[in-house]
């Protein structure tokens, strides 16, 4: 069989129902309007995993990217307060702006560091902008957070029933965009490194790369991906709360892409639709519970599938260190 | 700040130090021992606190006394039923495979706890004050404080401190932990069974989890969500002293309790903040923590 | 003589009690191929590795080209023209033998900016002739954990040559390939050094191999050069013999 076709064999199935997760994403909620928002925060959150996705492929684990999620959020909630007069693509703009700043300057620190030492840095990073978020009481409002009245797009106001789908229709054109970016990225010479970054940052130097400089590019494209997930879904809950770069939240992003499985793109998507379904029912139907059914399902994927719900067809043909 | 608020922020300061040791102990033997960070150590302290108030609120009315064994009796229970739980059944399918795995299973413990903890506990704050107004007050320095909190709870710390070490340098159990730290395969190839240093050691971790919660059950309002703090927190002071480093963890948690006593006098809104900051200042310097050698000497 | 290309200089280093190098000078001279054998633990790692920046001596200075390159990184001496190929093969594991020459063969560019598919770059075919040229060209499309050792060896030394150095740096690169094909592929691979003009630097404890394929040989020992010259010249000193190689 030619290398073509083993290509196309393997691609295929993976873009097939990426494609369709988003043609349902599109059509369904036409359909339940109460499906509007939860694919919206489906997609959004899609977004952010994407991005834990792509430190996955290098073999870091980020246990502080909720401070970027946070960080876009609160750009918004911020435009809002003291500016005023926002608008979904100027929110998207600056929060996109806004956390590529802040992965460049917290990149340039925690690349150095790899494994647990990358993930505890991250962490501490996020926990100290929690803890500002928290307390700066009278620019933030602390733990009740900041209201982000919801914004017109391009000079359009709608109603709120119109809102719903126009913000749906916004985060599906970027979770495409991204997820096709992220793959073209993936599959570039810089991706190919990043994840070379994985199994050999020796080899990686001795070709006369800088591993730091590699991971550094995909920390700041991961941070990105984090602040624009959280512009969207501040303005999809109309708020911005500490709680957003909260370590849980941190966890929480993590758990999905496992869940998805952390070797492909279409991953993120895959986790957040069951993690937000799960939770979108249980809650309606076990209100009291629904963290603790997401903590079972948490454990039956890693007991029992540790590539995720899509880990049967890895493109990225990765084992995971002592995985196979 | 006057001398009375100076003497205040130390005593708080030494007080709260001794339980956030306890718990960043336990969090750095673990570590140390079976390379996993567990998530769910601060649910083991919240579920410490919460069983030892229940015990306490129980057995008071038989004796007020008996409440102190009801905290030591919780935080074993706990530490015991729980971290073995959590050891045996979700860990120990994972030894070998990704460390993000492991990470992830007790973070699912964790959500789990959290869950279960406000089923079974309910949201109202708790609280179960009585084994510290059993204690007279002292006086230190002209100012008056209670003595389980100014010298019982140090007292337990340090006492662990010290039984640690000697439990670790000077009897055959520890020092097959010692051994399972050193060198795993080593240790295996001498024919320590590292499966039960692992549950063992995670046991005692989870117990000293538990055991602060207990100990603090008193002296504050149990309220969801203690855990999640806790856990950061304590993860906070063994990464500054470096993981698997015992007394490093004891000077880091003193250093960050007083430190955090006085920034409540002199400017409370930076409380939270003062681990965090403390920590990403120390790990930029200092990667492997205060206390780590370079090439990490663990334990 | 021809030129010099790298230049040790009274290189001193020690581990601990062990002295690996005790005022090493050693020339590489333009187009040659130089053995460095010597006994076990005498240091010849090492060289390898404070000529490409991995380890700095304690005392003494490299010089490639002219250039002193003593405080170098890794990566900037490879920018430089010195290629490594390790004792223990240093490959992508995850990632076909195919990716792993073509993120070599990117990486002769910096920083590649563009979203071109990594398989789509114009090098493919070059590569394929390097993988060919070593013979490895059929596992082209195998991840690199799936290859015998032998064969990750050989993918190794294609992945330096696929930087077009100047200067090749080799740690035993025949050995844990079956001895049956030891000749050949050190025929190909000399052959090729030659065709492309690369110059080499192999440590060797085949002496067979140092006989066939050296222009000189160092014997490195107790961290000094103990004689430089031919194979024919060296190989034949009795002290050479005895401390050396055992007879």
């Amino acid at each position: 069989m030619s290398e073509k076709d083993l290509m196309t064999r393997r691609i295929k199935p993976i873009t097939t129902a990426a494609v369709i997760f988003f043609l349902v994403s599109a059509v369904a909620p036409l359909f339940v309007a109460s499906w509007a928002t939860l694919f919206a925060l489906i997609l959004a959150k899609g977004i952010v995993v994407l991005g834990i996705v792509l430190l996955l492929q290098a073999g870091q684990v980020s246990f502080g990217h909720a401070m970027f999620f946070a960080i876009g959020a609160y750009t918004s909630a911020f435009w809002g307060k003291y500016v005023g007069g926002g608008d979904i693509l100027l929110y998207l703009v600056l929060g996109g702006i806004s956390s590529t700043v802040f992965g460049l300057i917290v990149g340039l620190f925690v690349v150095r560091y790899r494994e647990i030492f990358f993930g505890m840095l991250n962490l501490a990073f996020s926990m100290v902008l929690w803890s500002l978020l928290e307390k700066m009481f009278p620019y933030t409002n602390g733990a009740d957070g900041i209201r982000v009245a919801r914004p017109g797009l391009l000079g359009f106001v709608f109603t709120p029933e119109t809102f719903q789908y126009v913000i749906l229709y916004v985060s599906l054109l970027i979770a495409a965009a991204a997820f096709y970016g992220v793959q073209r990225y993936l599959e570039s010479p810089l991706g190919h490194m990043l994840r070379a970054i994985k199994s050999n940052e020796t080899r990686l130097e001795y070709l006369g790369m800088s591993a730091r400089r590699v991971l550094l590019i995909g920390y700041v494209i991961s941070a990105f991906l984090g602040g624009i997930g959280g512009t969207l879904v501040a303005i999809i809950q109309q708020i911005a709360t500490p709680e957003f770069g909260f370590w849980t939240k941190s966890g929480e992003f993590v758990f999905i892409a496992i869940l998805g499985g952390g070797a492909h793109a279409f991953g993120a998507f895959a986790g957040a639709a069951m993690f937000e379904c799960v939770r979108f029912y249980a809650a309606a139907h076990l209100a009291d519970s629904w963290q603790l059914i997401l903590g079972v399902v948490l454990i039956v994927i890693i007991l029992y599938a540790p590539n995720g719900l899509i880990g049967l067809r890895q493109r990225y043909r990765q084992s995971g260190k002592g995985g196979r | 700040m006057n001398s009375t608020l100076a003497i205040l922020a130390v005593l708080d300061g030494i007080s709260y130090a001794a339980l956030v040791f306890l718990v960043s102990v336990g969090l750095s033997l673990i570590f140390g021992v079976l390379r996993v960070v567990n998530v769910a150590h601060g649910s083991l302290y919240a579920f410490g606190a919460y069983l030892a108030a229940t015990f306490s609120i129980k057995v008071a009315p038989l004796s007020p006394w008996l409440t102190y064994p009801a905290l030591l009796a919780a935080s074993i229970v706990i530490g015991v039923v729980c971290g073995g739980f959590i050891e045996r059944v979700l860990l120990r399918p994972l030894y070998g495979r990704d460390d993000v795995l492991q990470l992830l299973i007790t973070f699912a413990a964790f959500m789990i706890m959290d869950n279960l903890q406000r089923l079974i506990w309910g949201v109202q704050p708790i609280f179960a004050a009585e084994p510290l107004k059993l204690l007279p007050n002292v006086t230190v320095f002209g100012v008056n404080y209670t003595s389980y909190q100014v010298i019982l709870l140090p007292a337990v710390a340090v006492a662990t401190l010290f039984g640690l070490r000697y439990f670790l340098r000077r009897t055959l159990a520890g020092a097959v932990i010692m051994a399972v730290t050193e060198d795993r395969e080593a240790s295996t190839s001498i024919g320590i069974d590292a499966r039960r240093v692992y549950f063992v050691t995670f046991i005692i971790g989870a117990s000293l989890a538990a055991l602060g919660g207990a100990l603090a059950s008193p002296t504050t309002s149990l309220v969801p969500g203690m855990g999640a703090d806790m856990i950061v927190l304590s993860f906070a002071v063994a990464a500054t002293a470096g993981l698997g480093q015992i007394e490093g963890a004891a000077l880091t948690a003193l250093m960050i309790g007083l430190t955090r006593a006085f920034v409540i006098y002199l400017q409370p809104e930076f409380e939270v903040l003062v681990p965090y900051l403390l920590m990403v200042l120390v790990l930029l310097v200092r990667p492997y923590g205060l206390f780590g050698a370079t090439q990490m000497r663990k334990i | 003589m021809a030129d010099v290309l790298l230049s040790a200089r009274d290189i001193k280093i020690r581990f601990g009690g062990v002295i690996a190098a005790d005022g090493i000078n050693l020339d590489v001279h333009e187009g040659e191929n130089l053995a460095i054998i010597g006994p076990n633990g005498a240091g010849k790692t090492t060289f390898l590795n404070i000529s490409t920046g991995y380890l700095r001596p304690q005392a003494g200075t490299v010089t490639f080209l002219g250039q002193d390159i003593t405080a170098h990184l890794p990566r900037t001496i490879t920018k430089l023209g010195i290629a490594r190929a390790f004792q223990i093969p240093q490959l992508f594991l995850d990632q076909t033998v195919m990716e792993n020459m073509l993120i070599a063969a990117a990486s002769r560019q910096g920083y590649p900016s563009g979203f071109k598919a990594l398989a789509r770059l114009p090098e493919a075919s070059e590569m394929e002739r390097l993988l060919e040229l070593v013979g490895v060209r059929s596992y082209a499309e195998r991840t690199a954990r799936e290859l015998p050792e032998g064969q990750r060896k050989l993918v190794d030394i294609a992945l330096a040559l696929a930087l077009k150095p100047r200067l090749l740096l080799m740690d035993e690169p025949t050995s844990g390939v079956a001895s049956s094909e030891k000749l050949e592929i050190m025929d190909i691979l000399t052959t090729a050094l030659a065709k492309e003009k690369v110059t080499s630097v192999f440590v060797e404890h085949d002496m067979d191999m140092v006989e066939r394929y050296a222009h000189r040989v160092a014997v490195w020992n107790v961290g000094k050069i103990q004689k430089i010259g031919t194979p024919a010249e060296v190989l034949a000193d009795p002290k050479v013999q005895q401390q050396v190689i055992g007879i």
